[in-house]
């Protein structure tokens, strides 16, 4: 019993869509009278389960609802879901910058939140200050920093550079020594979302090092977030699994792996709601994905040619784009993307379509996230944004076995 | 029989009241998130953990303004000056408005040293948590500590003007003009402090309610713009008729910088009295002022 490190109670947290600041003021006062007589909030009472796929009657959603759970000394505990499953705000709440609704989080120890690197960076100082500055906002003390000091730069692989200014950094170095400072935390418990995605394979490798030097030497608490499936896998020893802001399941991994595979039912046509923040932000969104006269709801014939329908909005990006497809594993493989060509688009509506070739896919499951590129940096990346599944027409004769391998190309054999 | 049962149950009370506190002897978090806490659990002593924060943001704030200016900190000079000139002339020449006998520039450059510490550490203040939006979005800190590295932040450059206040002020005291420093010259770090609790606590109050509802942004400057009439830094408070000197008194700001310079120049209105008045007002604002940005720091992120 004196081994959990965080015990979460009873957690929930209610948001309210839409546009906040109209009509705030009367559900204020609606909620300030009801305190007068002693009732309850009247606006718990309401709100529904956060599955962005219905719309909704009211205004209130609830992104977590009874959440309960505990974490023990020393567990790398994995949280998956798919997107808008409430994993963001939960890892908000465990770091503060939010508060629940109703219910508790109890921990032991600092905890601190790898959610974003480089919080707090200030482009004009120079990375000598920012570590100390970022360090500082993370919650260390001079005296702490200056300890580690050359650790940190050491992790971070930017000495040279130390004393300019780190507006002048690419961005690479920037997200380095941003990773480094935060590496050096030294928390009891450590949140870590997907900032692994950033940064070059081997700095990606140093990363994932440092966690597991983090959990296994060091015998701290890990919670991990990620759609790396891979990556969880060889990480976590427990996995928790959310659905539409409730816990689904908790327990190892393995298990816990296959109930979140057929959280995937393949879909003909995903709509996301233009509010969302995952779906799309002030430069562009992400309206719709759909695969195209399909009869079969999300399944297509490998023997056919499919075809994928996009469209986005284009709210203010003047700069040349590419539009990607992302063809995933369940298990979070990349298998392969294809993008659209690069060229500039029209503010307002872009539709654009992909035509995948017959005989290329094979009969499985593929999960496709969306990406928008722009020159050099990526600008809108949604994971899991349709998933779709392959069928073959039944066989003639012959051998009836499943083929190997993500894709099945027909390619051209000849006699020579 | 009844006795018997009324011993069960009391024995079952002990035991479970024992339990309970044996559960809670073993029970030591070091973190509690919930919901609302109590209105008066201010955290201070988590905000004196993070000091460190506190002289990072400063220097921040010093390093970001003046880096790649050619004159960096001697812009601390000029804008005070340059308002001191544009008073001299419109106030003091065209308006005529009396100065109390006290050389112009010395008499309005001595007040706008002390607004201009004021109106920046409220102006600052009042929208943290709208400029913070993103950092307090991401990383957890005592909020706290961003309005006071404001304020202290503005001391520094409050510090550099001042020492222009002295150098313009000792210039007169040399030249032999009508100026009579005394001992009050020592209350002068008691009303800075003054001030700025006032300008924090003020700050406080309006960041917590912008949040939800911005309309407060749009009042904020025209309301420190009122004010700074409805406080003597363009005139003295002799220059008022009965009426209007109450209605000024009763502004906390007004014996703060009626204060300052007479203890500096000898001219002007001095009571322990108003002081008084002005340090029970500032010890309130700042009182409400920390359980309101306390109790909205918490989830502002999903207003803001």
């Amino acid at each position: 019993m004196s081994d959990v490190v965080i015990k979460v109670e009873n957690l929930s947290k209610q948001y309210r869509l839409g546009e906040v600041g109209t009509g705030t003021l009367s559900h204020d006062l609606n909620r300030w009278w009801a305190k007068i007589r002693g009732k309850d909030d009247p606006f718990l009472k309401m709100g529904e389960t956060n599955d962005r796929e219905q719309k909704g009657a009211t205004d209130y959603v609830w992104a977590l609802r009874d959440i309960d759970f505990e974490v023990i000394h020393g567990e790398v505990l994995g949280i998956i879901g798919k997107n808008g499953a409430g994993k963001s705000t939960l890892l908000k709440i465990l770091s503060k910058t939010t508060s629940p609704t109703i219910g508790k989080i109890k921990a032991k120890g600092r905890i601190a939140s790898l959610l974003e690197v480089g919080t707090g960076f200030h482009p004009e100082m120079t990375g000598r200050e920012n570590i100390f500055l970022n360090g500082a906002i993370l919650g260390m003390t001079r005296k702490e920093i200056k300890a580690k000091f050359d650790e940190i730069l050491d992790f971070s692989g930017v000495e040279r550079y130390v004393d300019t200014p780190v507006k002048r950094y690419s961005s690479g170095m920037y997200v380095r020594l941003a990773f480094a400072v935060a590496a050096h935390l030294e928390p009891e418990i450590l949140i870590v979302d997907e900032v692994l995605a950033v940064g070059d394979a081997e700095f990606q490798k140093k990363c994932l090092g440092k966690m597991k030097d983090v959990s296994v030497k060091e015998g701290r608490t890990v919670l991990f977030v990620s759609h790396n499936m891979t990556a969880i896998k060889s990480l976590c020893s427990q996995v928790m699994l959310l659905k539409n802001g409730e816990l689904s399941l908790i327990g190892n991994t393995d298990q816990v792996m296959n109930n979140y595979q057929l959280l995937f039912s393949p879909s003909s046509r995903a709509e996301f709601d233009p509010d969302s923040k995952v779906t799309g932000n002030e430069n562009i969104r992400l309206d719709s994905v759909e695969l195209e006269n399909n009869e079969e709801v999300g399944r297509f014939c490998i023997n056919e040619p499919l075809t994928l329908k996009l469209s986005l909005t284009n709210r203010k990006v003047f700069s040349p784009i590419n539009v990607n497809i992302f063809f995933n594993h369940l298990d979070g493989t990349n298998i392969f993307a294809t993008c659209s060509t690069k060229r500039q688009f029209d503010i307002g509506p872009m539709n654009l379509k992909c035509r995948i070739p017959a005989n290329f896919l094979n009969d499985n499951i593929y999960s496709l996230s969306i990406m928008v590129v722009t020159e050099s940096n990526s600008i809108l990346d949604v994971n899991e944004a349709l998933v779709i599944e392959g069928f073959e027409p039944p066989r003639e004769a012959g051998w009836l076995g499943k083929f190997p391998g993500y894709v099945r190309p027909k390619f051209e054999w000849q006699d020579y | 029989m009844h006795n018997d049962q009324f011993i069960a149950i009391l024995l079952v009370y002990l035991v479970r009241m024992n339990t309970l506190e044996t559960e809670n002897l073993i029970e030591h978090w070091d973190i509690v998130i919930g919901q609302k806490s109590s209105l008066f659990e201010l955290h201070l002593g988590e905000v004196w953990r993070y000091r460190d924060l506190l002289l990072m943001l400063v220097k921040r704030d010093f390093v970001a303004t003046y880096k790649q200016t050619i004159l960096g900190p001697v812009w601390f000079f000029i804008q005070p000056l340059l308002t001191t000139i544009t008073y001299v002339i419109i106030f003091g020449n065209i308006a005529k408005i009396s100065t109390d006998g006290l050389p112009m520039m010395l008499f309005y450059l001595c007040g706008i040293t002390l607004w201009n510490y004021f109106s920046e550490c409220l102006n600052k203040t009042a929208t943290v948590f709208k400029d913070n939006a993103t950092i307090f979005g991401k990383v957890y800190f005592p909020r706290l500590i961003m309005p006071l590295s404001i304020v202290v932040s503005n001391l520094v450059r409050l510090g550099i003007q001042f020492i222009l206040f002295l150098l313009i002020w000792g210039w007169y005291l040399y030249k032999g003009a009508n100026v009579h420093p005394n001992f009050y010259i020592l209350l002068s770090p008691y009303i800075i402090l003054l001030l700025a609790i006032i300008a924090l606590g003020t700050g406080m109050i309006i960041s917590a309610m912008t949040t939800k509802y911005r309309d407060l942004v749009f009042l904020l400057t025209f309301g420190i713009q009122l004010m700074m009439y409805a406080t003597p830094v363009i005139y003295p408070m002799s220059v008022l008729s009965k009426k209007y000197a109450l209605l000024i008194k009763a502004n906390p700001l007004s014996s703060l910088l009626e204060t300052f310079r007479y203890s500096f120049t000898g001219s002007g209105q001095f009571s322990w009295i108003s002081l008084g008045y002005s340090t029970v007002f500032a010890v309130i604002l700042l009182f409400i002022g920390t359980v309101i940005f306390n109790r909205v720091e918490k989830d502002f992120m999903d207003t803001v």
